[in-house]
């Protein structure tokens, strides 16, 4: 039995007798901008600089000399480690500085000796590598609008503990609300506070949690699942990713939770195979869970069991709807299949099943701990607590965000996202075309909706979606048709083909977009397109066919004009559909012969200090002699 | 005929670890991938008697998949991300970069001399770092395309040196 005191104290002790610590980023997007050079040049710079280091080793990450597994020195007091996701993507490779708070930004290896001589041995700021806010200085995340402007619940812990590290998840108070659980409440007590919180479900349904569980739990006894679906299969989202790689323990300890409120005593942790980290850290959390007897059998002694798999995905959109996803942990087709039975009567082998999004899970914990009420503080009063959003396209800071439910685009697009950017990434407000939410099942929306809360109803009734959370932000020179195009073909390709509407009718209407995109369209495609839309719409069976629609109708209710110039005219405003438009070179040129360079088609020709043609049939019309030239002499139209 | 052999006795040793269970089967063509890089199909009707069900089934369920491929794919395997938010970054313009360099066409995804494979997935979910593309295991974030033909030069380069 995994005694948390115990476990806890034996951390504080070790604790002790650190005074600094440096957490490394390693979450996806840090460790593409190179986070993990800047690690192994901590320890290399660290040791030169004779500054006592205590690092925090694990297995994958041992590339260099064999590095013995935390290699205590005599000593030290400087703890470095790496931790997930801390949502500040754009900015990447983070280092944070405990307990000074001091987040430095775009850090390079270079920039270690000077972090270390100064931030840790003695208590100075690099100020270069701070992020910088309409000239001030930024310190760390205290200061950072950014961070100040949200509500970080689900995602506070990730980034600042080590994911890898069951002992320090305890420590931080970890568990206790599983343990609660499991030997001071009973199943129906679980059931009644989750739905007395209003939490509902953040896999963009938006069903009552507490409910869902309620009618599992009514079932009659015998073998039930819990399933954490950790699909996230939407372009432009990953917070259910952030949540697996920063902080895994507390998705099992909601599962715990939901699985003595459900009476089951199994449970599938389902990750998309493309998060090769997340799937890593799961693993890794549920053996050392289970190796510390918070998984298993008895647990704290209240005789329940619970067991919990780690299942890959194999790359299906559709699996992200609940029938499917159970058919594919079954071993077939993914393939949806009609409701009811609904997954709490009759789900994975038959047995009653309750499924839930990762986001749901991370905030089981919290509500068991500190009560509904405590959870319902913030949001809006039909869609309480927080929501995590991606936030993505042209704006200033991109990355993972969480804000109060029923915040509004605004606060999060201009406040807290800094505002949208022309496509060199300069801050052009006006440039602000739309939004779009939830993904390929979402909708648009424009800037009349700037002041509309963001929870569940608000969104449906303008024809949108909290989906899973992917906010991805258009500017000016963003084009709708192609943006709806882009959607089709998704769905269209995730579409499973069973019902005949949605394998058919999203083929059409990405045939239909494509027209319209290659100026080959008139106004009765519109018409048509729109009337097959809502046909898709009503005679899909799951969720994916029901909304595929979405993107079309969305932005054919609020972008009709730009459709029309594309039927009507020819034209593609945002000059971004290819068969409508041309490049060409005017006489500003110059003869620099950058643009020659840069042409990855070698399209363009022409001998210095003479003007240069792009020869149009190579021309792949990519944009980059635009952004190259400096004498704005290549014109697209 | 022994490089056959070998090839079934790994088959059986992860038919084995998997217990011949067959709602295992994803978990078994996903280790059968990693080994082979696809799924031949020799193997697919073997693993389908294996575990006493029918090869349709096993068809069904590799071809369901995005993540399974049934055709050997290159040495060198290119996965340009074209989520939402790398989309709207202009992930298109890196697609027609590389197939340029790479001299393919339409519908063709590995060069003739099967040193590379263009992919399109729908999302890495670095979209903070939007256009993004995977060169093997390696993310290469805030893509352009003349960058991208650098990156393939590189590779290239390599090669011929070894």
């Amino acid at each position: 039995m995994a005694d948390l005191n115990k476990i806890t104290s034996d951390f504080a002790a070790m604790r002790k007798k650190i005074e600094k610590q440096i957490i490394i980023c390693a979450g996806t997007g840090c460790v593409a901008n190179g986070s993990l050079k800047v690690f192994d040049a901590f320890i290399k710079e660290a040791k030169e600089s004779g500054i006592n280091v205590i690092i925090k080793l694990k297995k994958e990450e041992i590339s260099q000399e064999s590095m013995p597994q935390e290699s205590m020195t005599q000593g030290s007091k400087t703890l470095l480690s790496k931790s997930g996701c801390q949502g500040f993507c754009q900015m990447g490779p983070l280092v944070n500085i405990l307990p000074a708070g001091i987040l430095y930004n775009k850090v390079k290896p270079e920039d270690v000796k000077e972090i270390l001589e100064k931030s840790i041995k003695n208590n100075e700021i690099v100020e270069r590598l701070c992020y910088v806010d309409n000239g001030k200085i930024c310190k760390g995340q205290d200061e950072i609008p950014f961070y100040t402007r949200q509500t970080r619940r689900v995602i506070k812990q990730c980034g600042v503990i080590d994911p890898e590290s069951i002992e320090e998840y305890i420590a931080d108070g970890g568990y206790k609300a599983a343990k609660k659980a499991l030997t001071e409440m009973t199943d129906k007590e679980i059931c009644d506070t989750v739905f007395a919180s209003g939490l509902r479900g953040r896999g963009g349904g938006g069903f009552p949690t507490g409910k869902k569980w309620d009618l599992t739990r009514i079932q009659p006894k015998g073998k039930k699942y819990i399933i954490c679906n950790g699909d996230e299969g939407d372009p432009g989202a990953f917070m259910d990713r952030s949540v697996m790689e920063g902080n895994p323990h507390c998705i099992i300890e909601g599962m715990i939770i939901a699985a003595k409120a459900i009476g089951a005593d199994e449970g599938y942790v389902y990750v998309r195979t493309e998060y090769a980290l997340a799937v890593e850290r799961m693993k890794k959390a549920v053996a050392d869970a289970s190796k510390a007897g918070i998984l298993g059998k008895n647990l704290f002694g209240s005789g329940c069991d619970f067991t919990l798999h780690v299942m890959e995905g194999a790359g299906a959109f559709v699996c992200g709807e609940e029938t499917a996803l159970i058919a594919s942990i079954e071993g077939k087709r993914g393939m949806p299949s009609p409701k009811p039975p609904f997954p709490a009567q009759s789900g994975l082998w038959g047995k009653p099943t309750a499924i839930n999004n990762v986001e749901t899970l991370a905030s089981i914990a919290m509500i068991i701990n500190y009560g509904a009420e405590v959870f319902k503080e913030v949001g809006a009063p039909a869609s309480p607590g927080t929501k995590t959003f991606a936030l993505t396209g042209q704006v200033l800071n991109t990355g993972l965000i969480e804000v109060p439910m029923g915040s509004t685009l605004r606060q999060v697009v201009f406040d807290i996202a800094g505002g949208v950017t022309d496509d060199k990434g300069n801050v052009d407000n006006e440039s602000f075309k739309a939004v779009q939410i939830g993904g390929p099942s979402g909708g648009c929306l424009t800037k009349e909706h700037l002041d509309l809360p963001l929870d569940f109803d608000s969104l449906r009734k303008v024809g949108a979606m909290v989906g899973s959370g992917g906010l991805v932000v258009m500017n000016k020179n963003t084009c709708i048709v192609k943006m709806a195009k882009f959607f089709m073909q998704f769905t269209q390709n995730e579409s499973c083909g069973k019902c005949v509407l949605c394998r058919e009718g999203t083929r059409q209407m990405l045939l239909m977009l494509e027209d319209i995109s290659e100026g080959k369209a008139n106004e009765e495609t519109l018409e048509l397109l729109e009337k097959l839309a809502k046909a898709v719409q009503i005679g899909s069976l799951c969720g994916l066919g029901k909304s595929a629609p979405n993107p079309v109708l969305s932005t054919l209710r609020y972008f009709r004009d730009e459709y029309e110039a594309h039927v009507k005219d020819k034209k593609c405003p945002a000059g971004e559909c290819a068969n409508l438009i041309n490049f060409s070179i005017s006489d500003k040129c110059i003869g620099c012969t950058l643009c020659t360079k840069k042409c990855p088609a070698g399209a363009i020709s022409g001998t210095v200090k003479q003007k240069h043609a792009i020869d149009v049939s190579k021309c792949i019309k990519c944009g980059v002699c635009i952004d190259a030239c400096k004498f704005g002499a290549v014109a697209r139209g | 005929m022994e490089a056959s052999y070998s090839k079934f006795n790994r088959v059986c040793q992860i038919l084995e670890e998997n217990n011949y269970d067959k709602s295992k089967l994803i978990p078994i063509l996903q280790a059968v991938q990693n080994e082979y890089r696809y799924l031949p199909e020799e193997i697919l009707v073997f693993l389908a008697s294996s575990l006493n069900i029918s090869p349709a089934r096993v068809y069904g369920v590799a071809t369901f998949f995005a993540h399974f491929t049934l055709k050997p794919k290159g040495k060198h395997i290119i996965k340009v991300c074209d989520g939402t938010a790398c989309h709207v970054k202009k992930s298109t313009g890196l697609i027609d970069a590389i197939k340029q360099k790479l001299g393919l066409k339409e519908n063709e995804h590995t060069t003739k001399d099967m040193l590379f494979t263009l992919e399109t997935v729908s999302c890495l979910g670095a979209c903070g770092l939007a256009p993004v593309l995977l060169m093997d295991e390696n993310v290469h974030g805030q893509m352009t395309p003349d960058k991208i033909v650098k990156v393939i030069d590189e590779v290239i380069k390599n090669e011929e040196k070894s």
